[in-house]
């Protein structure tokens, strides 16, 4: 029926594995952090973040297995948010 | 036919996706939240790239990543705590979900010596010491102690939905067949930990 909702089971096995890929970021960031490459690093830094979010959302908040629908929504939110960030720092840069 | 004419027939009508799909829209009202302290940031740290590289200089890396480490690890137990309601066992999810607090409650400990090492050196909106600092370098120990602050208030407040969630399992009035607050409560908790993912290396690297 329509009322269903995701009863996909992710395993212990694999949310550990997704907490390793986590760890392994983590420490990408604060490696990449020891250099200096100017703007680049925070592009970097947020970059890796993403990454993290996208591992976290799709996995641990079980968004891979949710319908398309949601999915969307979530998707359509980070979009709007990274939208601003580019319109406002079109007004800054320029 | 008959079949499912029974699947309609039940006393309560539950409503799983609709919860979910609540606690995801509050969700999107958190990110305007930070959304709107991060651009503040954006901006403040553009106009003043140098004071914002000096203002990390003094926050502890260590601290920070130790943070994050159990922040990660609190989101696994998390994680894991659904699957172990999913699969019937209810001792081992009430004790993931006590880990998880435990490992809230750790971050809080960290947190508060953070600050008070902040505060001991004078570096806390108000005190004298503050006052002399550079414009950019206060803009950056205002948005650090709003944000991490307003972050933490998250941390306990998320503990809390988790302690009400486990007893909710002890009773039995979250189970295998019933489970969805606690998935909304681990929605809340992930949000957490990804608003710190993004605070970690803005705040507490050199970048």
């Amino acid at each position: 029926m329509s009322e269903e909702h995701s009863t996909h089971v992710v395993s212990y096995k694999f949310n550990i594995l997704v907490w390793l890929d986590l760890l392994i970021f983590t420490l990408v960031t604060i490696e990449v952090a020891q250099f200096d490459l100017l703007a680049l690093t925070v592009v970097v830094a947020l970059i890796v973040a993403s990454i993290k979010t996208f591992l976290v959302g799709s996995y641990f908040m079980h968004l891979k297995f949710e319908n398309k629908f949601l999915q969307r929504t979530v998707l359509g939110v980070g979009l709007l948010f990274i939208a601003v960030l580019i319109v406002l720092f079109s007004d800054y840069l320029f | 036919m008959s079949s499912e004419a029974g699947t309609h027939s039940h006393l309560f009508h539950r409503d799983d996706y609709g919860k979910k799909m609540g606690m995801w829209l509050f969700l999107f009202t958190e990110v305007l939240l930070f959304g709107g302290l991060f651009i503040v940031y954006a901006v403040y740290r553009f106009k003043n790239h140098d004071a914002f590289h000096e203002g990390s200089a003094e926050l502890n890396m260590v601290v920070g990543a130790i943070n994050t480490v159990i922040l990660l690890t609190s989101s696994l137990t998390v994680a894991l705590s659904i699957t172990a309601v999913q699969l019937g066992n209810r001792k081992k999810a009430i004790d993931l979900i006590m880990i998880t607090i435990a490992l809230a409650f750790a971050f809080l400990v960290n947190k508060y010596f953070e600050w008070y090492g902040k505060y001991e050196h004078g570096l806390f909106p108000g005190m004298e010491h503050f006052q002399q600092l550079s414009k950019g370098e206060s803009q950056f120990f205002h948005l650090y102690f709003f944000m991490t602050g307003l972050h933490a208030i998250h941390v306990i407040v998320g503990g809390i939905f988790l302690l009400v969630i486990a007893l909710g399992i002890k009773k039995g009035t979250v189970n295998q067949g019933n489970y969805i607050y606690l998935e909304n409560a681990g929605l809340y908790w992930h949000l957490v930990d990804v608003i710190w993912i993004y605070l970690f290396p803005l705040f507490y690297l050199i970048i």
